[in-house]
């Protein structure tokens, strides 16, 4: 496009550029430099804060935790929303089937964890019971009650069960779209050809799919690794269920930690940086499709 | 334009800058209509602010705005003890209560915007802003001596950093009590203990008889684990007494000390047996501490005892009566050498802005009327030597209130005082984890490795 006075452009993109500015750019900038200092951000300490950030027990179990959501949780989300698009393709009510499966997206992050407290309440076994997956286990199975939060076996999932349960009716969304660009006629000259549904689902559906595929993942492991709110709100990192972003927010808000809490921030980001780049190179090729 | 249009713009626009005003934090939004009249409006900004409106016809002065953990009853009960104020002075006091206070009060601080005043659940987070910067000394405006009269010279020792008065001691608890129901124990022929010896065989005997002996609730949210915490310092207390107790705190011997270590065996032999706590461990982690004593009341008996600081009468089921339906004993000695010990701790009042009418407000707070308001309700014990015994509703916190002034050795709550990082962090965890199953050396380990960076900055 040729603008005859190309600074207009620029006026016109300034106050956005200066919120970026202000907003994005600053504060990054200024958490990295206090990673390097020390608590009370007075004095530098090198990398101290980022030797702690490695090797510490506490940090140990963050990353494990966090890279458990990012394999449990994405694999999940994703091929359940992979599942669930395909098979919301031929059913009658589709519409209805798609928006009650979408509905936990409407919910904050917040009023699910509260929501999923209660599901997963715990009583001794002699009282009753009120939480809804303990009245299942207990009423139906006849077992003792589990501390679906407090037990370290199964905390983790009950956790990354709640985001699933929040995230994968976005997936299915997405993924329906790119499943119904796929060319009719290419899946009938399949099944004409002799593949049953599972070869023309491995063979065709899912490379046509690639791109969409690959843009969900990312996006999921950028949102996976920055989990807070339904650790938060359920166990509070408690029994070993602590992630790398409710840490932070303790060691600043709680401990007054500032040097820690910058360094967990700029390892997150490195982190993130790499997978969003995977993301933004994906969606451009997708756009030029 | 048509006057019509006029108009709905003139409102429109109206409309906006009172949401503006509304979300820059204005409490107070004053709008102008045209008809030349000012109307005064106060909204309320966020969820848990509620202001209380003058009833007099004293012209509206402002507001104070107080940051506390107080929700529910105590809330009411706080409300009721400043609205003399507000009904004197014409300073209206809203009151927000949050569980995480130390995340949103840092906020609020760092942000430039504290609330006027803030009543702190322990003296570490005191110590914690005064060193920031971020408190007003009190002495610079209020009569320090009085207020030694008043409250003891322990008292405002506490709440001092660096010579310095920096808080008012408003509400205070002794922890080192076992809540029981004499009626329970009455029928099954259970005496009250007087060693520790005897306590755990009366446990026994109880386990015998087929009951559960105790309740214990361990979970608060965020701050899951405090209950616990207690148990640890009252023990620490009675088997390695009051000066390894202070170097405990202090961090001058490490978490790891045998004489630590020694109290956390000598809980996990209560805390870790299935057979003696109602709902066995799983129970304890999933209990919140307010819901803990509720079986000790339930017919039959889901516990008979509940170790647990004074002000838990005030989530007691209501109807009860103190002295009859529920009692209490003191904790009994471990060593006979150090007795019984008393744990105390309390709510600090400090403040963050200083004008005139903070100033006034906290004077009113330090005095005793708004103290004896409280007390009148139950499940609040006053510092203040100048509130009488005779307002307290009932014998049972009358001796409560006596056994804090007449304990031969009290220290004040161990964690409350340990920076903020170990002892409203890795001391809470370590009791979840120790309750939850982790072995004890990797538990005391934990919390020694915090204890050792957050003590040295």
């Amino acid at each position: 496009m040729h603008w005859r006075k190309p600074w207009a452009a620029w006026l016109y993109l300034a106050p956005a550029l200066l919120i970026v500015l202000a907003y994005l750019v600053y504060p990054t900038v200024a958490t990295f430099y206090y990673s390097f200092l020390d608590a009370h951000s007075e004095h530098f300490v090198g990398l101290t804060n980022y030797r702690w950030v490695f090797t510490s027990r506490a940090m140990h179990i963050a990353f494990r935790n966090n890279l458990l959501w990012i394999v449990v949780f994405t694999s999940a989300t994703v091929g359940l929303g992979l599942v669930l698009a395909v098979m919301a393709d031929r059913v009658r009510y589709e519409s209805v089937v798609k928006s009650a499966i979408f509905l936990p997206m409407a919910i904050s992050f917040v009023g699910a964890g509260v929501i999923w407290l209660f599901m997963y309440a715990y009583r001794p076994a002699n009282a009753p019971q009120i939480g809804v997956l303990n009245a299942i286990w207990v009423g139906i199975f006849h077992n003792h009650p589990v501390g679906w939060l407090t037990t370290r076996s199964v905390n983790n999932f009950a956790l990354i069960a709640v985001g699933v349960w929040i995230w994968t009716g976005f997936n299915m969304v997405i993924l329906s779209a790119a499943y119904k660009n796929i060319p009719r006629e290419l899946l009938e000259a399949a099944r004409v050809d002799g593949a049953n549904e599972w070869k023309v689902f491995w063979k065709i559906v899912l490379p046509l799919m690639k791109p969409t595929l690959a843009v969900v993942v990312t996006t999921m492991i950028i949102n996976v690794l920055k989990v807070f709110d339904i650790v938060y709100v359920m166990t509070n990192g408690n029994y070993g269920t602590e992630v790398l972003a409710n840490r932070m927010y303790k060691e600043m808000f709680h401990y007054y930690n500032f040097g820690r809490a910058s360094a967990i921030a700029v390892v997150l980001l490195l982190a993130i940086i790499p997978v969003m780049l995977v993301n933004n190179r994906r969606f451009r090729e997708q756009e030029a499709l | 334009m048509s006057r019509y249009r006029k108009a709905l713009a003139v409102l429109s626009i109206l409309l906006i800058l009172s949401m503006v005003l509304v979300a820059c934090g204005q409490k107070t939004v004053t709008v102008t209509v045209p008809v030349e009249r000012t109307v005064e409006v106060t909204v309320p900004v966020e969820r848990t602010v509620e202001v209380t409106v003058p009833v007099t016809v004293q012209p509206h002065k402002g507001t104070i705005t107080v940051m506390g953990v107080w929700g529910g009853d105590e809330r009411v009960a706080f409300q009721d003890a400043v609205a003399p104020f507000t009904k004197e002075s014409g300073i209206g006091v809203a009151f927000e209560g949050t569980r995480d206070l130390s995340a949103v009060l840092t906020t609020r601080v760092q942000a430039g915007n504290p609330p006027d005043i803030a009543i702190l659940p322990n003296p570490g987070l005191l110590y914690e802003l005064a060193q920031g910067g971020h408190l007003i000394p009190l002495d610079s405006f209020m009569d320090v001596d009085k207020v030694k009269k008043d409250y003891g010279q322990s008292w405002v020792d506490l709440a001092s950093y660096n010579g310095h008065l920096y808080g008012i001691f408003y509400k205070v608890a002794i922890k080192s009590l076992v809540w029981y129901d004499p009626k329970a124990f009455k029928a099954k022929g259970y005496e009250v203990p007087k060693t520790w010896d005897e306590m755990m065989a009366l446990s026994d005997k109880i386990v015998a008889d087929g009951g559960t002996p105790w309740c214990i609730g361990l979970e608060s949210g965020a701050a899951s684990g405090w209950p616990g915490t207690d148990w640890i310092e009252d023990i620490m207390l009675r088997t390695a007494g009051p000066q390894v107790y202070d170097k405990w705190v202090r961090h001058e011997i490490s978490w790891t000390d045998p004489a630590v270590k020694n109290a956390w065996e000598i809980f996990g032999k209560i805390a870790l047996n299935d057979k003696y706590v109602w709902g066995g461990t799983q129970g304890e982690l999933n209990t919140n501490f307010g819901d803990a004593p509720r079986p000790l009341f339930d017919n039959p008996p889901g516990c008979y005892m509940h170790r647990q600081a004074s002000f838990i009468t005030g989530f007691f089921p209501k109807g009860l009566k103190p002295g009859e339906d529920y009692d209490f004993f003191v904790l009994p000695p471990i060593e006979q050498k150090w007795g019984t010990p008393a744990l105390i701790a309390g709510d600090v009042i400090v403040m963050l802005n200083d004008t005139p009418e903070v100033r006034q407000f906290v004077k009113y707070l330090a005095s005793a009327k708004p103290q004896e308001i409280w007390a009148a309700k139950g499940g609040f014990i006053s510092a203040n030597k100048e509130v009488s015994l005779d307002v307290y509703p009932d014998a049972l916190t009358r001796k409560m209130a006596k056994a804090i002034t007449d304990a031969k050795i009290a220290r004040f709550d161990g964690s409350d005082m340990m920076p903020p990082a170990v002892g409203a962090g890795a001391f809470w965890t370590g009791i979840l984890d120790y309750v939850g199953g982790t072995d004890l050396d990797t538990v005391l380990q934990d919390i020694e490795a915090a204890a050792k960076d957050a003590y040295k900055k």
